[in-house]
């Protein structure tokens, strides 16, 4: 760092005592850096040249201004209002949802089947440790593309038709148009049942506060968990028979060649879910292997020596000290999982790649705006995700340190 | 009165702590939580294992080349899987549509491979016993399902001789106290003659024969030689440069008198390969420099290697190839076509190369700040210092997480079917679309699951062996 400075000590001959300024290391890091911004500045240039040439010539105009127009394409699942004539943002804002909706399903189904698997394959039961080991063995060195195209091509889609759909008691039906479930109609009324679930969830919440409140003033414990089950358990369905049970489902029927009411479950979601929640499960179950054999044993003998129950040993001891090592792998996971369902586009489930990069894309031509869209839309989600997860893993992390 | 004292004799162990029953006991049904969940996972397993296995292997069509050996009405074809589609349509799994009478050229490339990863992975592969006789066994069995009996046969000999000569060796070396240079030896026999074995079937009648057998002979000397100067480094060197020009001059033509094959024909399980091999050696290299900048002092550098991984790392995939297949056309000159192949590999290696970039930045972070100061002390140059003092010691820490990465490339290799490249899994869409044979969608993906599972968990084995021969853990 300190070269020239070196070389002046020594007695350099004079007009030479700095040395070559090539050699001064500040100098140096100066120059690669103009010049990386210079090869950068040119590439940057060359390349905005050539797609203004490119979309002049094919006569696309460019900016946002295509998101107001009626985009004139059908989409087969959204949970908005929408049809041929919404607009290219509408189509952007189903795409979002779609994506997030079995995102959402994925994480919840991965992480129950990832807890499980890693607690299972800790279990001092052989048969079934080594189960869990094959699953994961499997699973995770089969491409999730591979997976996604099973379940749809090879098992989905040649179920038989609705006609000779698989069903349970009438209610369910499985057929190679999807899953159908009854579908709830709340009826008048019905407002004061969900009012009170929603005032009794957070009653409960506040409990479980006071109560940790209560024991760190006091020691005493107070059983906030069994008194809010209860509460759970008692109140809504008791507000729910005084009003007169007003909630009906609508069962889905045969009609003709296909079903008429309840919920279709696509068969491309269904698909996609299971593939993204059986593959996420082994990557999340491994952490949570290593998370719990992570947790020292000195710990479990001290919790046992205090003569707490092999539950309370978990509760307060393992699952705290595991957590902190598996949020971090975990919200990296979930990120993924949001990205890997962008492998929809591959079977037509329209999430945001297919609706939106996919046929948007081919129908307006406007490649550069889309592209940036949806990437800046990925960026956004996973920046969210590990926000809300890099507070909860602050919480959970040692404090102090 | 006193009356000598005398143990009684021993009580045998009881029944629940000795033998099968006590590992039962121990194992199975130690709590009656414990049996419950023995008892479920019985009746999964009872639920689930048999039908497939029926399926897949005792209701299996396995004989015949025809379309009417899997055609359910006719008598003799039993209800299970058809694997005849698969070894029926295998070449196009491996080759795509890579014209027939060139595909020997797709083989060398392979062959070569093969030859030069074998000596690294021998002492995996040939560990115990048990796992030669393993190999064996598939060999013998992939020969009899391909080719039938009498190729079998000559497999069988061709690949029990070595593994009972290298076994012998082993008991001989061990009476004599000496080392096992006799088995990486033997074993690079082993592949030769398989090989050997199995070019002298395909191309009895080609033209090919001389050139390969020869090439062949003067493979396995180079082995020998190399392997006893064991010099694994220089064999990586050379796989990551010169085999990578050798390969794609010999797969893609067009000189030394070789008929040029666009890569639009290539396809199937070579063009996965050709993709995970691209894409891991350029996104390695791009992944250090990524590392360096990111860890680099220089502001202009550090933010611009810095964004570039986070902006990569947020986006998924499927959504760098869109842009590779979409937007680099645009962004070139009008005149300038542009592989469509090659702008898969770009894609694949910068996004990769980010998700290698994090991993080799956990082994920088890990070397002590007095190897730095070493390095400084002597006068070294940031790039001299790098290369020869923190990088060896940082990529070997960071293993596990670089054959990770590995792995999910692999694994995403299939992606590039998205942009309607042919890949393995591309090619088996293709296959079933084939009106003639219509409906093996099952067989087609577990071929190509079983082949992708195979290539992952021997590089994972293998990590797992690196690991542990160069003793470096996160632990």
């Amino acid at each position: 760092m300190q070269s020239g400075r070196g070389k002046e000590a020594r007695g350099a001959p004079a007009g030479t005592e700095r040395g070559s300024l090539f050699n001064d290391a500040r100098v140096r890091a100066v120059i690669a850096q103009v010049v990386v911004l210079l090869l950068l500045v040119g590439a940057a240039a060359y390349f905005s040249y050539n797609a203004y040439q490119n979309l002049s010539r094919a006569g696309i105009t460019t900016g946002f201004g295509f998101l107001s127009q009626p985009a004139g394409f059908d989409v087969s699942q959204s949970l908005i209002a929408y049809s041929s004539k919404s607009t290219y943002a509408d189509a952007l804002l189903v795409g979002i949802l779609n994506t997030l909706l079995v995102s959402v399903l994925g994480i919840i189904a991965a992480t129950i089947l990832g807890f499980f698997l890693g607690v299972v394959r800790l279990s001092p039961n052989w048969l079934v440790s080594r189960m869990a080991a094959a699953y994961t063995e499997i699973i995770r060195n089969i491409p999730l593309l591979l997976q996604i195209l099973f379940w749809y091509l090879a098992i989905l889609t040649p179920l038989p038709g609705p006609r000779q759909a698989l069903q349970l008691n009438g209610l369910l039906f499985l057929c190679n148009r999807g899953l159908l479930l009854p579908r709830p109609l709340p009826a008048e009324g019905f407002t004061a049942t969900a009012l009170t679930l929603l005032l009794v969830v957070l009653l409960c919440l506040a409990l479980i506060f006071w109560s940790r409140r209560h024991q760190q003033r006091t020691g005493q414990r107070f059983p906030a968990y069994w008194v809010s089950l209860g509460l759970l358990l008692v109140l809504p369905p008791a507000v729910f028979l005084l009003t007169g049970s007003p909630l009906s489902w609508e069962v889905p029927r045969l009609s003709g060649f296909n079903f008429a009411g309840g919920i279709t479950v696509l068969p491309e979601l269904l698909a996609l879910w299971l593939a993204l929640s059986l593959y996420t499960a082994t990557f999340i179950g491994e952490y949570v292997r290593s998370g719990i054999m992570a947790v020292d044993k000195g710990q479990l003998e001290a919790a046992h020596a205090l003569g707490h129950r092999p539950w309370m040993t978990y509760r307060l001891v393992v699952i705290p000290q595991a957590m902190r090592v598996v949020t971090p792998p975990l919200i990296s996971q979930y990120l993924t999982l949001v990205k890997n369902s962008s492998l929809a586009v591959v079977i037509g489930y329209p999430d945001l790649v297919h609706v939106f990069a996919g046929t948007a894309l081919n129908q307006s031509g406007q490649a550069v705006e889309i592209i940036a869209i949806t990437m800046a839309v990925y960026l956004l989600i996973s920046l969210l995700i590990s926000l809300v997860m890099n507070w909860y893993n602050k919480k959970v992390a040692l404090r102090g340190l | 009165m006193a009356e000598e004292w005398k143990a009684k004799p021993a009580l045998p162990a009881p029944i629940l702590e000795t033998g099968i029953g006590g590992w039962l006991a121990r194992n199975l049904f130690s709590s009656p939580g414990n049996s419950c969940l023995t008892l479920l996972g019985l009746a999964l397993l009872y639920w689930s294992v048999p039908p497939v296995l029926h399926w897949a292997v005792f209701a299996a069509n396995w004989l015949g080349d025809t379309r009417s050996a899997c055609d359910a009405g006719l008598p003799g074809v039993k209800s299970g899987a058809c694997w005849v589609f698969i070894k029926v349509r295998l070449g196009v799994f491996i080759y795509g549509f890579y014209p027939e009478a060139e595909r020997w050229r797709v083989d060398f490339t392979f062959l070569l491979l093969a030859a030069n990863l074998f000596p690294l992975l021998a002492p995996l592969l040939f560990r115990s016993l048990g796992r030669q006789l393993l190999l064996a066994l598939v060999t013998v069995f992939a020969v009899l399902f391909l080719y039938g009996a009498v190729p079998a046969g000559v497999a069988l000999v061709l690949l029990f001789l070595p593994v009972l000569l290298v076994w012998l060796s082993q008991r001989v070396a061990e009476f004599a106290g000496g080392g096992t240079f006799l088995l990486p030896a033997l074993a690079s026999c082993f592949l030769g003659a398989l090989a050997a074995g199995l070019f002298l079937k395909l191309f009895f009648a080609g033209e090919a024969m001389v050139p390969i057998s020869l090439f062949v002979a003067l493979l396995l000397a180079l082995l020998l030689f190399t392997r006893r100067l064991g010099v694994t480094a220089w064999r990586w060197f050379l796989l990551a440069t010169l085999y990578p020009l050798i390969a794609w001059l010999a797969l893609l033509g067009g000189a030394f008198s070789l008929p040029l094959v666009e890569t639009h024909f290539w396809g199937g399980l070579s063009l996965t390969l050709v993709v995970a091999g691209c894409g891991m050696l350029t996104a390695l290299p791009i992944g250090v420099l990524l590392a360096l900048g990111r860890r680099s002092q220089l502001p202009v550098i550090n933010t611009l290697c810095v964004s570039f991984i986070e902006f990569v790392r947020g986006v998924p995939l499927v959504s760098v190839l869109f842009m590779a297949s979409v937007m680099f056309p645009l962004l070139l000159p009008e005149n300038v076509n542009f592989d469509k192949l090659l702008r898969a590999l770009v894609g694949i290696a910068f996004f990769y190369a980010a998700y290698m970039a994090e991993v080799i930045r956990g082994g920088l972070q890990a070397i002590p700040r007095g190897q730095y100061e070493a390095a400084e002390a002597l006068g070294w140059t940031y790039w001299k210092m790098m290369g020869l003092i923190i990088l060896p010691q940082a990529l070997r820490l960071v293993i596990p997480g670089l054959a990770n990465n590995f792995l999910s490339l692999l694994k995403d290799t299939t992606l590039v079917a998205v942009i309607g490249l042919l890949d393995l899994l591309g090619i088996a869409k293709a296959a079933m679309a084939d009106v003639q044979w219509l409906g093996f969608t099952r067989e087609a993906y577990l071929f190509a699951g079983l082949v992708f599972w195979v290539f992952c968990f021997a590089i994972s084995r293998y990590s797992v062996y690196l690991e542990k021969k160069y003793h470096t853990s996160y632990q």
